[in-house]
């Protein structure tokens, strides 16, 4: 989709064309009852507040439509705009879907497997931030170093990977889009993998976070065994499931 | 150049203004010129527990909106006179308080005195933030419970990231941590949390533990500061803090005897 830009002789031009590749969560319904998506949704966002306020979303609807139950894309739309997410593209919508969706400015984007694939699809579990490719230009990874504690409060991003060598607070959220290692105690968020690199990791030396999630997939403090609690872990995906394993 | 003190906690009623009181009467003492400022404007309530409530004419407020001048407004305390007292406004909104402002009061004390207490108002607005703003030491009070540990850690971390010295990349201010109406007691029946408890959740360098004590309230209902009644065990605790903080080596008192060996592995290093 690269397209060289025009340039008129002796003007410097004043706009160009990209394209671009980019991670984006992608929503899946399994249910056309947005009732329940909207319970079950606002619950995810509540564990994860700061990771979904003003997030851009895809909709994707290929996996109802194979159910042959048909959502209101409309009204889908409005719930997501309620809950302070940002749609923009719907994917494997029906025809009418796509139109109800253009109309109010969500672009069709084209799906990547056909509905007629449906050996293929592949079945997602939780709302997750999914890599849609590669980055075309993978800008160099910056490793973000913290050596004061992360207060309760505080957000730290990192676009690779994060190293804190303080504690991190209850009601702290830490985030990278590559690997966080905590040399304190971790007590509040750690998010890695943000942007759907499901091969990220997260190292501590004493866990007791609030919420760990890697690309997306995540476990609260009360999902967390007893065995894995106060002692150094590392925390990784193995098919999507989240595995903490003793350091 | 004086130095300056903000004396915070995020939650209210933990001590904040007692504790400025006294380290800042134990400061004046010692021989080092000091004013106390309240920021509490409203709520103004420095002025009594430092006596001198009948003397207030002029307050912070006024001199920022160059109704007074600094002089006409600071009140020199009877008992010491190295110790001067710049009142709240009980009459104005906080509104009143800008950074301009402020800023000016401190930078002009800073020229006169050698160490400058600013009594923060409770909460994360504006008063609060402004009496943080430009200091270079913060006395961080905790109670040992968990929702004022927990908001102390939101203000650590406010602190760390809305002052002068951190907009400026300069040194961060120096946090202290002072745990205040410590019961022991009340420690052992597990109603409170311990020291190292609170040690533990905000890692930050331990100043002093201030018991819970009748004497307190006999000294704010007689507008003494506690640390003026040396008989008593918070007055001693806040003498200490004072020492402590200009760098005297004085252990840790009035935490529970038992665990004393522990807290000497702990809290023996500066
Ligand atoms: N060590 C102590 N022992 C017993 N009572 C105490 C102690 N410290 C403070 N108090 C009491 O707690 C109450 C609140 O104290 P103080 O006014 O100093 O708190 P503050 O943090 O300034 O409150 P605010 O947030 O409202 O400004 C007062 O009644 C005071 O007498
Ligand atoms: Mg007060």
């Amino acid at each position: 989709m690269s397209t060289e830009p025009q340039h008129t002789p002796y003007q410097k031009p004043a706009l160009e064309f990209k394209s671009t590749t980019y991670s984006v969560p992608v929503l899946i319904p399994y249910t056309h009852d947005l009732t329940v998506i909207e319970h079950q949704l606002q619950q995810k966002i509540n564990q994860a507040p700061e990771f979904f306020r003003n997030s851009p979303i895809l909709i994707d609807l290929q996996e109802l439509n194979k159910q042959s139950t048909s959502l209101n894309v409309a009204e889908c739309i409005g719930l997501l705009r309620k809950l302070a997410l940002l749609p923009i593209g719907i994917r494997g919508g029906l025809n009418d879907q796509n139109e109800a969706a253009l109309a109010l400015d969500i672009p069709k984007i084209s799906a990547q497997q056909n509905i007629s694939h449906q050996e293929t699809a592949q079945k997602l579990e939780k709302i997750t931030p999914e890599p849609e490719s590669e980055p075309e230009t993978p800008e160099q990874p910056i490793t973000r170093l913290v050596t004061q504690p992360v207060r309760s409060g505080q957000r730290v991003y990192a676009h690779g990977d994060l190293i804190v060598l303080a504690q991190v607070s209850a009601g702290a959220e830490i985030m990278a889009e590559g690997n966080i290692h905590v040399y304190g105690i971790l007590r509040g968020r750690a998010l890695a993998g943000i942007q759907g690199n499901t091969e990220a990791r997260i190292f501590c030396s004493d866990l007791q976070a609030e919420l760990i999630s890697i690309a997306g997939n995540y476990k609260i403090s009360e999902d967390l065994d007893e065995s894995v609690r106060n002692k150094p872990v590392q925390i990784y995906l193995n098919d999507l499931a989240l595995i903490i394993q003793d350091l | 150049m004086a130095r300056i003190i903000v004396v915070t906690s995020g939650k209210g009623g933990v001590g904040k203004t007692t504790t400025s009181a006294a380290i800042a009467m134990g400061l004046a003492k010692k021989g080092h010129k000091t004013a106390v400022i309240d920021f509490d404007v409203g709520l103004r309530n420095l002025d009594l527990i430092m006596g001198c409530e009948r003397r207030v004419v002029y307050d912070l407020v006024n001199v920022i909106n160059g109704e007074a001048t600094l002089n006409q407004a600071l009140i020199r305390d009877k008992r010491c006179n190295q110790l001067y007292i710049l009142p709240a406004s009980q009459t104005r909104d906080k509104d009143a308080l800008t950074i301009e402002g402020v800023g000016k009061v401190l930078e002009e004390l800073a020229k006169d005195f050698k160490y400058v207490v600013c009594d923060s108002p409770a909460g994360i607005e504006k008063g609060a933030t402004l009496a943080m703003y430009f200091a270079d030491d913060a006395f961080v009070v905790t109670n040992p419970e968990v929702s004022s540990v927990r908001d102390s850690d939101r203000m650590l971390g406010i602190l760390a990231s809305k002052s002068k010295r951190a907009e400026n990349n300069e040194e961060p201010i120096k946090e202290y941590l002072l745990l205040t109406r410590y019961s022991p007691d009340r420690v052992k029946l597990g109603e409170m949390l311990s020291v190292e408890d609170v040690q533990e959740i905000l890692s930050l360098h331990l100043l002093g533990v201030i018991p819970e004590s009748k004497s307190v309230l006999n000294a704010s209902n007689s507008g003494i500061p506690v640390i003026l009644d040396e008989k008593s065990d918070a007055g001693q605790a806040y003498d200490d803090v004072v020492a402590r903080y200009l760098g005297e080596d004085r252990p840790h008192r009035f935490i529970d005897e038992e665990k004393k060996g522990l807290f000497g592995k702990l809290f023996r290093s500066k």
